[in-house]
């Protein structure tokens, strides 16, 4: 009964490190190269909680912020980014767009065990 | 696993670096294609991130500056020039290398690589406005808010009112998640405002409509509970005080009254309180009578006082439980032998009032009895110290001996908060030393030999320690080769100790190697053989008042056990008496007492043995042994005393009772008196000597082996 977090990312060795540290906690991960393949996986199917990278080809992290919630069954999820310090009007932008909270790369597994633990419960 | 993690970084490096390469060509051909500056820049920035994240830190550090010009080049705050597509092209081969080498903490890059850095800085604050670089911090992930700041370590409690913007459920934020994090902060209350939810009908089941007051106290400082907060500081509105710090305030001064609290927290305002305070009832009714402020909001409040008062109350308990201070030992041996003193004015005391039969001098010596042996048992506690501050030593000892005599050598340690009399614990390092390195020497084989015999190379030697009623038992267990039988049997006989065709029990035999100057050492090392050890430690146990016992197995190893009395100033006795002398014997090893009748000696066929429920028990007249003159009673009395499983009787002319005896010393004259061990003085005031039960019995075996 584990939950469900897709992360996407373009960077093969983040998402590598997430889906990682995400399954040792005993999440269930799905994973996404970038915005658009994110969506695409998306698709109704049942996702507790997204972690996704700002710069990503095809559809950013913004974008994928605001497809998600557009769409009525993931209203509510908490939506993580991952993002650079240098990032602040993009964290802002981000927030409006609907995220939930960020990680400021670089991060430790517990860093972001911790942010989960604290918008998913 | 983590290198795992650096390789795959490694391997995506390597590809977004050629692809960089490729973008940098295309880019010098069409400066102004933006989306080829965002590929770039993606490359940079992800080196960047990821470089970090797997302790590629110079490479991360390096990218920084790169990626900063390039988010200006994106922004169209800088043109793409010839001169930035050569130095970022250098920066490229400059980060494979960094890559390749990985040259840790190298320094002959460094000043190409400054070089590097300052260009690209120089660029970026060439043109446009200078914005500083940010300052690159490798793993906070969220910024310190510049709030006053509570050194952490010390109790707060703060107020909090968390009231979330309506529509906070659209940015995925639970907040009652916040709530569970805060309440694994520390101690925590939390009242719900209801007030605001509107009724049904109008109600938006997509709105929050609840505000949340919480009172916490924590020792975890502002920015740990800011934290709580990172995400949602936008769409809340926060409201941190400080309303009680735990530091040594005036506690006599009761906390806030309700009135005050609500108006600090701007419920209610000081004209509202000022015009109700006339009325005499609960100031919290007539505010909600009156409709001034609504009911959650009293309760919430309340609840804020309750909160710090219990925890004003906790932190004074932990105040004084905390506290401790240094104390001269003499001055607590000088705190013991008074209270020693008293122990017997006490009984004196108790005496004389029962002889008196007044009820009232009698309650009063009641009443003295039991503040003195609470004072007692606290004084005694004061000097008690756990046993773990000499396994501490230990751990060293094991570690270089183990280390000069080739052998492989774990220590455990259990039990090591068994308290125990500071004195015992001191006279007790050496005879620990003393088995500890037995063990290692003789018991604990080396590696090859352990591994020929089917054990782990590395050896064991568990040291633990434990209460057993008044005695602390102290077990030092090896797994090493155990007792050689044979050898000592044979050492035993080459010293007159046995005869060759005596049959002995495990017991009688390992007891030989307590003899003076017995070792079956073969070769004397620096550790031991010398056959100076155990007779000594065996003594040193036994003035503790306590005993020594071996158990052994071969190829499986030694078990030596150590029973000592907890303390050394008092203990429990049975008080008896012989003629007109009084006679205490340790109450710990009393097993029973019964009656032995001039017809029970006679039956015997004057050997010293009684017959107790069909079982034969050996026993000494202490009459006898201690020469005192006198007609002995028709009615004697055996005190039935047990010890390592061996029971022997002690008879006297009658038992008294049961008497709590402060030890004293007899001193330096009669120090050498064998089966005494002290002395103590009675309620009427004669002193009654304490009997040393293992050492006559000892006398009197060898006596009687004498005799055989």
């Amino acid at each position: 009964m584990g939950k469900r977090i897709l992360t996407a990312d373009d960077s093969a060795s983040i998402r590598q490190m997430v889906t990682f540290t995400l399954r040792k906690e005993g999440y269930e991960v799905v994973e996404a190269v970038d915005g658009k393949d994110a969506l695409s996986k998306l698709n109704g199917n049942p996702v507790h909680m997204v972690i996704t990278d700002l710069n990503m080809p095809n559809l950013d992290g913004i974008g994928l912020v605001k497809g998600i919630r557009a769409n009525p069954s993931y209203r509510f999820i908490p939506i993580i980014l991952l993002t650079t310090e240098s990032q602040e009007s993009k964290k802002m932008e981000g927030k409006a767009a609907g995220a939930t909270g960020w990680i400021v790369k670089p991060f430790k597994p517990e860093q972001l065990i911790a942010v989960i633990k604290k918008v998913l419960g | 696993m983590i290198d795992a993690h650096r390789e795959a970084f490694k391997e995506e490096a390597y590809e977004l670096l050629a692809e960089l390469e490729t973008s940098l060509l295309e880019l010098e051909d069409r400066p102004d294609d933006s989306e080829i500056i965002g590929r770039v820049f993606r490359a940079m920035h992800t080196i960047k991130g990821s470089g970090a994240m797997f302790g590629f830190d110079d490479i991360a550090s390096f990218t920084h500056e790169i990626e900063t010009v390039y988010d200006k080049v994106r922004t169209g705050e800088m043109p793409v020039t010839v001169q930035l597509i050569n130095l970022t092209l250098q920066a490229k081969d400059r980060i494979r290398f960094m890559l390749d080498e990985r040259p840790q903490g190298e320094d002959s890059q460094e000043p190409a690589l400054q070089k590097a850095i300052s260009a690209f800085k120089k660029l970026a604050s060439g043109d446009g406005p200078t914005t500083p670089p940010t300052q690159y911090s490798s793993s906070r992930w969220a910024s310190p808010s510049p709030l006053q700041e509570m050194p952490p370590g010390s109790n707060v409690t703060y107020r909090i009112r968390l009231k979330p913007a309506a529509d906070i459920f659209m940015s995925g934020t639970n907040p009652l998640l916040l709530l569970d994090e805060m309440r694994l902060l520390g101690d925590c209350r939390i009242t719900a405002q209801t007030d605001a939810v509107p009724c049904l009908a109008d109600m938006n089941p997509e709105y929050c409509y609840t505000c949340w007051d919480i009172i916490l106290t924590t020792d975890r400082g502002i920015n740990v509970l800011k934290d709580v907060f990172i995400f949602v500081e936008d769409n809340c509105e926060i409201k941190i005080d400080v309303i009680d710090a735990v530091v040594p305030t005036e506690p006599e001064e009761d906390y806030k009254k309700l009135g005050r609290i609500l108006t600090e927290r701007g419920d209610i305002t000081e004209e509202c309180l000022n015009s109700v305070l006339g009325a005499k009832k609960y100031i919290g009714e007539i505010l909600v009578e009156k409709g001034l402020v609504a009911s959650d909001r009293v309760e919430s409040a309340l609840v804020e006082q309750q909160h710090v008062r219990k925890m004003r109350e906790k932190a004074q308990a932990k105040e004084e439980g905390i506290s401790s201070i240094r104390v001269p030992a003499d001055k607590l041996d000088i705190l013991v032998n008074l209270v020693g003193e008293l122990v017997t004015v006490q009984a004196r005391l108790t005496q004389t009032a029962s002889s008196l039969r007044n009820a009232e001098i009698t309650s009063i010596a009641e009443e003295v009895e039991r503040l003195t042996g609470e004072l007692r048992d606290n004084t005694l506690n004061i000097r008690m110290l756990p046993i773990g501050t000499t396994f501490g030593r230990f751990k060293r000892l094991v570690r270089d001996l183990s280390g000069e005599l080739g052998k492989e050598i774990d220590l455990k340690t259990e039990g090591a908060e068994t308290e125990l009399d500071k004195t015992v614990i001191e006279k007790l390092n050496d005879p620990l030393v003393h088995l500890i390195r037995n063990s290692i020497d003789h018991g604990i084989e080396t590696p090859e030999a352990r591994i020929a015999s089917g054990k782990p190379g590395t050896g064991t030697i568990v040291l633990s320690a434990f209460h057993s009623g008044a005695y602390v038992v102290i077990r030092i267990r090896d797994d090493g080769k155990g007792l050689d039988r044979e050898a000592i049997l044979s050492r035993a006989i080459e010293k007159g100790l046995a005869s060759p065709n005596t049959e002995l029990t495990d017991k009688d035999l390992f007891n030989f190697i307590f003899y003076p100057g017995f070792s079956t050492a073969g070769e004397v090392t620096s550790v031991s053989g010398r056959g100076v050890g155990m007779d000594v430690v065996k003594r040193a146990i036994e003035t503790l008042r306590g005993s020594i016992d071996i158990q052994s197995e071969k190829h499986k190893g030694t078990t030596v056990t150590v029973r000592l009395p907890i303390t050394l100033a008092i203990i429990e006795g049975l008080l008896v008496n012989i003629d007109r002398s009084h006679f205490v014997i340790p109450l710990s090893i009393v097993e029973e007492c019964v009656e032995l009748t001039r017809e029970d000696a006679i039956k015997s066929h004057g050997k010293n043995i009684a017959c107790i429920r069909g079982e034969l028990i050996p026993y000494i007249r202490l009459r006898s042994e201690f020469n005192i003159p006198g007609e002995k009673p028709l009615i004697e009395q055996i005190v039935v005393t047990g010890r390592n499983g061996e029971r022997i009787g002690f008879v006297v002319d009658a038992v008294i009772g049961e008497h709590q005896t402060v030890i004293k010393n007899l001193g330096k004259y009669y120090k050498n008196v064998e089966g005494i061990s002290g002395a103590t003085i009675l309620g009427d005031g004669t002193v009654a000597l304490i009997v040393d039960v293992p050492k006559i019995a000892k006398n009197v075996e060898l006596a009687e082996a004498v005799f055989a």
